[in-house]
């Protein structure tokens, strides 16, 4: 079996799968428990400074998202750092780490933007025997309205003085935690580059209203009558976190800048999808808090089984292995050419590709009187929707057409040598450039 | 109607080739691989689930549907097969309607249980299909262990003790291994020799020697299996069958279910298999819905299950009896056989009424039968066997026996349900305590 051990930022763990800040970390009950059902590290929920515990809402804190049958797609939340006193999360951290050394145990924090905030809490977490901190910039309900979380981490300046202050008062390795509500990931991931992270990760909650409660005109979670944003989470913004990860991990100046990967890892699927782009580690949560501490065992069993598959024998292979793939658009191959095929001996003709092409793509299927759906080649332009929305997989197909052979749409042969948009004639630069 | 169909007597060929075949037809089919992702979305990951509860090996039901769910059947196929080896047999003939699945949280709620059953199948048919054995044997301890029955507890045993690094060797009476699994069981539930292969892929762990046609009592005793090896296991089953006490019963069509069954699973021509005309099964357990169901299915045009209780004490589950019901097998209720009529050979078998109690009720009825099977429960035979309790060996805890270094399981053991997947958990529990027994000493 594949060794699933990582060493991330210098931080050992058994396997990849952390659990991330979050409600299943606040409290050692949970990760004792969480650390007997095998997961390999945990963030403890983010602790604020000494003084007056948090104060959460009393009404509900979560809203969700379901498929048809109830599974939870999304969930998002409105709650805030960890509401325990400081001294009783420093004490249990303690407690844990001692019993549990092969763990991984990072301890969030959110303290306000001056010095004397992180100077002061600092030697508290280094005093517990934790492996590393990680810096909650992401946090974007209720922490933000007071200047922390997503507030600091949308400012790529706070982010690098904040990261700088932690750098020159710990020994502990620093995670930078980073919101995804920005318009560009690379900047405030370079801002904690700059300041000297050791890694950052990402994602955290997306700025999110679930629903709205027609009958009280109210978003959804609702807390008497009045709702606000939350942070969104969950398998459904799993594609927005993959592409901010991958967006650092191709940017040259942070290739060597370790990523955690955060964002709707529900399967070892989707956290080997992580790894590949990038990450070396996965932080989970919603998963867990949908199936409990649990489903680890099958993030272990699949990762390792996937691994052995592939040959690879330890995850540091897997790491970036995508990365030099993710590319942009002007570099596409406009060369490769494919057609949708659809296997007639496994069309069940609901006819959905052909709703989908007439109405809504290039009018490139027929269909004929007895319901045979086949592809116009002439018209095809290889979108891909039809394979989309196919309900039979493996129905409707792209094949490739071969070099030399005769694109119908455009009544052209297939180029065998690479052709993208920045040598394409219709390419004003490279009109330009002729000239 | 065709005559061959309304012939009287035990003849054979009373349907077509293509009627028999589609009769014996896998019962359930394999999921394909859609219809497994579909099956396996519907379970709810239950915390601490009833379906593991229920299961008489402990799978652990929500992790394996889980690893379907995720793409890896064959993780799956290993968290079943670590809990119970025979996970491909017990998928098909668990009565998982009254284990995991009358439990699952959906089934209470719903009426509509997940499918595990057809799930495991599809995740350890998918390993098997593979070749692949996820099981290594630890060193060798130098430990000999004898197991009498390479039925299902006796192949448990063996494949956990061989795990363990010891050396077994399995004496079966029969010329073939796997127990019932091989000679009992409706053929449409072990289909393409499902049975035997399931020995040929339990057997790759290595360490275990199956030695056929040698029985306990005729070709070796306790004593010599006691003196030559470090432990011994006995899973040899119930070799004999109950005597019906009814007068004529030894009238010529007069059969035990468990001899037809085992002669219709080895049968390699089905149409040369013959059946009566009027069948009649005394019984109400699985072996009498699988007489009755395959008797039914080789042609036989009246088929009736007589049971002496009422329907809710029957063996056999609901949904066993509604199986039948389809296949079209009559079902009385609450009638005792008192006489078997016919010159020579059974014309006519005579039963009473009776109430709950078996109380009789002076109320009696024919039925034509060219064919009677005896259903009515199968008993322990050897000698020298180790205490009983009642008529099956008494066992405590993992299948202790009251004669040191003997352990047993199974059919053959008291307690526990007689089903497939119960003599996996007592032979696989009773090689832990063997080995935690001989590492001792």
């Amino acid at each position: 079996m594949a060794n699933l051990t990582t060493d991330f930022v210098g931080i050992k763990s058994p396997n990849p799968f952390w659990l991330a800040s979050a409600p299943p970390t606040d409290k050692e009950y949970n990760v004792r428990r969480a650390f007997e059902a095998g997961w390999g590290g945990v963030v403890w929920k983010t602790l604020g400074e000494a003084g007056p515990p948090i104060v959460n809402v009393n009404g509900p804190r979560y809203g969700a998202i379901w498929g048809a049958d109830r599974r939870l797609l999304g969930l998002n939340n409105i709650e805030l750092i960890t509401d325990r006193p400081l001294d009783v999360n420093l004490r249990e951290i303690k407690a844990v780490k001692r019993d549990y050394p092969d763990r991984a145990m990072v301890v969030s924090l959110m303290v306000p933007c001056v010095e004397e905030a992180w100077k002061a809490i600092l030697p508290l977490v280094e005093e517990t025997g934790a492996d590393g901190v990680e810096l909650n910039f992401g946090c974007p309900h209720g922490m933000s309205e007071r200047g922390m979380g997503s507030a600091v981490g949308q400012v790529p300046e706070y982010i690098e003085m904040v990261t700088r202050w932690v750098k020159q008062n710990t020994r502990m390795p620093c995670i930078v935690k980073l919101t995804p509500n920005i318009t560009d990931i690379r900047k405030p991931a370079m801002a904690a580059h700059a300041g000297g992270a050791d890694a950052v990760s990402l994602i955290n909650t997306i700025n999110s209203i679930t629903s709205v409660d027609l009958d009280l005109f109210a978003p959804e979670p609702t807390i008497d009558g009045k709702g606000a944003h939350g942070g969104y989470c969950g398998p459904a913004v799993k594609p927005i976190a993959l592409n901010m990860v991958a967006e650092i991990a191709r940017t040259p100046e942070m290739a060597d800048l370790p990523i955690s990967g955060i964002g709707g890892v529900t399967t070892w699927k989707d956290a080997a999808e992580f790894m590949a782009l990038g990450a070396g580690n996965v932080q989970v949560c919603t998963a867990a808090m949908t199936y409990g501490f649990k489903i680890v065992q099958e993030m272990i069993s699949g990762l390792s089984q996937y691994m052995d598959e592939k040959g690879m024998t330890s995850t540091s292979e897997l790491v970036r292995k995508a990365v030099p793939n993710v590319s942009d658009w002007q570099h596409l191959n406009l060369n490769y050419v494919t057609k949708a095929r659809i296997d007639q001996d496994l069309c069940i003709s609901c006819g959905r590709c052909f709703a989908a092409c007439e109405d809504t793509s290039h009018q490139a299927i027929v269909m004929s009187e007895d319901r045979v759906f086949t592809v116009k080649d002439d018209e095809c332009v290889a979108c891909n929707l039809c394979v989309n929305v196919c309900p039979v997989e493996g129905c409707i197909t792209m094949e490739r057409l071969e070099v030399g052979a005769i694109d119908e749409r455009t009544g052209r042969p297939v180029a065998a040598e690479h052709g993208d948009w920045t040598s394409h004639p219709n390419n004003p630069a490279v009109a330009q450039a002729a000239e | 109607m065709d005559a061959r169909a309304l012939k009287e007597g035990i003849v054979s060929g009373r349907l077509d080739p293509d009627a028999l075949s589609a009769g014996f037809a896998d019962l359930h089919g394999q999921l394909s691989n859609h219809e497994a992702l579909v099956a396996a979305d519907r379970c709810y990951f239950c915390h601490d689930a009833p379906c593991v509860t229920a299961c008489p090996t402990d799978i652990d039901i929500p992790l394996f549907i889980r690893q379907i769910a995720t793409g890896t059947p064959e993780a799956a196929a290993k968290t079943i097969l670590t809990q119970n080896i025979m996970g491909g047999m017990c998928a098909r003939v668990c009565p998982t309607e009254t284990l995991c699945e009358e439990v699952c949280v959906r089934e209470v709620a719903e009426g509509e249980p997940v499918q595990i059953g057809r799930l495991q199948r599809y995740a350890t048919d998918t390993l098997m299909a593979q070749g692949v054995h996820p099981f290594s044997r630890a060193a060798p301890t130098g430990k000999r262990i004898a197991i009498v029955g390479a039925g299902p507890a006796g192949l448990a045993c063996a494949h956990r003790l061989a795990m363990h690094g010891h050396d077994v060797l399995v004496f079966d009476a029969r010329p073939k291994a796997g127990g019932l699994n091989e000679y009992g069981i409706a053929a449409y539930k072990s289909t393409e020799d499902f049975a035997a292969r399931e020995v040929d892929w339990l057997l790759q762990i290595g360490g275990i020697e199956i030695r056929n046609g040698i029985a306990l009592g005729r070709d070796m005793t306790m004593s010599e299996l006691q003196s030559d090896y470090d432990a011994v296991f006995l899973g040899m089953g119930l070799g004999g069958v109950n005597a019906l006490t009814a007068p004529g019963a030894d009238k010529e069509g007069v059969l035990d279910a468990v001899g037809f069954i085992a002669d219709l699973r080895q049968c390699t021509d089905l149409s040369s298999l013959p059946v009566g005309r009027d069948v009649v099964v005394i019984g109400g357990g699985m072996t009498a819905v699988d007489a009755a169901v395959q008797s039914k299915l080789l042609g036989a045009l009246n088929v009736t299950i007589v049971y002496r209780r009422g329907r809710d004490r029957m063996n056999a589950s609901v949904w066993e009896q509604e199986l039948a019901a389809a296949k079209g097998v009559r079902i009385i209720t609450n009638a005792s056989p008192v006489a078997v009529h016919g010159n020579g050979a059974v014309r006519e078998i005579e039963f009473e009424f009776t109430d709950d109690d078996l109380t009789p009720t002076g109320q009696t009825f024919r039925l034509a039968a060219d064919q009677v099977f005896k259903a009515i429960g199968q008993t322990l035979t050897g000698d020298d066997l180790p205490d009983l309790d009642g008529r099956k060996i008494a066992v405590t805890g993992p299948g202790r026996t009251s004669v040191k270094g003997v352990w047993a399981g199974g059919d053959c053991a008291a307690g526990g349900e007689d089903l497939t997947v119960t003599a996996v958990a007592e032979g696989r529990d009773a090689a832990e305590d063997i080995h935690v027994a001989l590492m001792r000493a």
